[in-house]
């Protein structure tokens, strides 16, 4: 199958982006270079396409009912204008995707991740009654990110709104370019951030306008340094630290998994591996040189205790970090174990979540 | 020296040969496919390395290659500022970011290896 473009490609490629497949998507990887990008995120500002990513629109008067038992975040909490990270489950507990969820005032976007856009419309579709209607938009909406502690300046350069106003984790609807575009402050690289949601004209201008009017403050960043931005926060990718064959409490989502006094698909097993599970998501710091990369085995005294699910080099703390799961009765802040890279034995540390704490998420 | 007057492999190693010494490296083409380099796994000094086979590694942030010995012999230096300074070799991959220096065993199995012209053949087909 051929893959596809975002309509920023064009851009991608006058930047002289290294592009790669991602998800059925041509996208960029990096465009001067991992850790120069990731670098400037964090001390500046970075901007994104993120436009392979899906938008599911949900409307209909029983909406809200829908999504309460379909997504394992309470959606009844949330607010016209606020934002929710939550997740959709099977039956058995096991994790469809994580997603989050905008509650405009006529409908619900869920924005999905790009290799599970089908999956999840199809979930939904076969879960729904007639009391609600379910559209695939992803190819109509796209999204770009600027990330980074000069993101607010930059972008409010452009629209015509006090930006400090826009809480984490709020969004909005503004005009630009002759149509309404959402900007929502939230991001997967803990630093102060904005989505942009526009279609195929506005999203373009956007890119070019920001480009244009960050003086340098603003480079393009790819998917390489998004990797490495969101694994230093300890941030959950899908595919990796999240998939059908784990549960939302054993990948550390508990803090969305909200159980009491609700029932939702996946909700009865859910219940039970609270009760008793086996493995838990940790956070792996490297002691001795050597990178973790998915799938490499953890052990403790020769004995396998789980193994890795996310692994990287970390630009910001200048060593191998990695996200395992691990038989939780060892899962102690502190204890130092073994990594096995290429049939050795690398001596790692578990450390408290996140590897990089100095983000400017909240500012 | 001229990396033109260099010898290639098909894994993408360089071979600055003088007499029975090679000094060996990776090529600007592969350092560019890996990005940034961030460590780079060594042989043991003096340890003997059979040709096509796995010596040590190199870990760009993304990902991980092997690198794997060009020709047969035994490893007499290795280039230590690759410790501190593994991006050397995206930098100048080269002159400053070699990687070993190796004792040759057998010459024969330097003509099993590309001539510059060769190589850049070789990766335009890749």
């Amino acid at each position: 199958m051929k893959s596809k473009k975002t309509p920023l490609y064009r851009n991608h490629i006058e930047l002289n982006a290294k592009m790669v497949d991602f998800a059925g998507y041509q996208m960029p990887i990096q465009y001067k270079g991992i850790k120069e990008e990731h670098n400037h995120v964090r001390s500046s500002a970075g901007l994104f396409d993120v436009s392979h990513m899906g938008e599911i629109i949900v409307s209909g008067n029983k909406a809200e009912d829908f999504l309460d038992r379909m997504l394992i975040n309470d959606v009844k909490k949330i607010q016209t204008w606020d934002a929710q990270y939550s997740a959709m489950c099977n039956e058995n507990g096991g994790i469809i995707d994580d997603l989050i969820v905008y509650r405009y005032p006529e409908h619900y976007m869920l924005v999905v991740n790009a290799s599970n856009i089908q999956k999840n419309f199809d979930w939904l579709i076969a879960n729904k009654d007639d009391h609600v209607d379910i559209f695939n938009l992803s190819e109509k909406i796209n999204i770009v990110a600027i990330q980074g502690p000069a993101s607010r300046i930059i972008l409010s350069k452009l629209i015509d709104f006090d930006l400090s106003k826009l809480e984490f984790y709020k969004f909005m609807e503004t005009p630009f370019s002759g149509k309404i575009i959402t900007i929502s402050r939230t991001g997967y690289t803990g630093e102060l951030g904005y989505e942009i949601y526009a279609g195929d004209d506005q999203i373009i201008k956007i890119w070019n306008d920001i480009l244009n009017i960050g003086d340098g403050k603003v480079f393009p960043a790819g998917l390489g340094c998004r990797d490495t931005l969101r694994m230093e926060m300890n941030y959950p990718l899908y595919g990796n630290d999240l998939n059908e064959k784990t549960n939302p409490i054993e990948a550390g989502l508990s803090w969305i998994t909200k159980l009491n006094q609700r029932e939702f698909v996946g909700s009865n097993r859910i219940n039970m591996f609270k009760k008793n599970y086996t493995n838990k998501s940790v956070c792996l710091e490297m002691i001795d040189k050597g990178i973790p990369r998915k799938d490499y085995s953890i052990k403790l005294d020769n004995i396998e205790i789980g193994h890795i699910t996310s692994g990287t080099y970390s630009p910001s703390l200048s060593k191998g970090i990695a996200i395992g799961l691990i038989n939780k009765d060892l899962a102690v802040i502190g204890s130092v174990l073994d990594v096995e890279i290429r049939n050795k034995k690398m001596k790692c540390k578990i450390v408290k979540p996140p590897f990089y704490k100095n983000g400017t998420l909240l500012s | 020296m001229d990396h033109k007057k260099f010898k290639f492999t098909k894994d993408h190693e360089w071979l600055n040969l003088q007499e029975d010494l090679a000094i060996v490296g990776i090529t600007d083409y592969a350092q560019s496919q890996l990005g940034d380099i961030v460590f780079v796994e060594m042989p043991e000094l003096s340890s003997k390395l059979t040709a096509s086979e796995s010596f040590g590694a190199i870990e760009a942030v993304k990902t991980v290659a092997d690198l794997f010995a060009p020709v047969s012999g035994k490893v007499i230096e290795i280039n230590e500022n690759l410790d501190t300074s593994p991006d050397l070799i995206n930098s100048d991959p080269y002159n400053k970011g070699w990687i070993v220096k190796l004792k040759i065993n057998n010459n024969d199995e330097i003509n099993q290896l590309m001539n510059y012209d060769e190589y850049q053949e070789f990766t335009l087909d890749n």
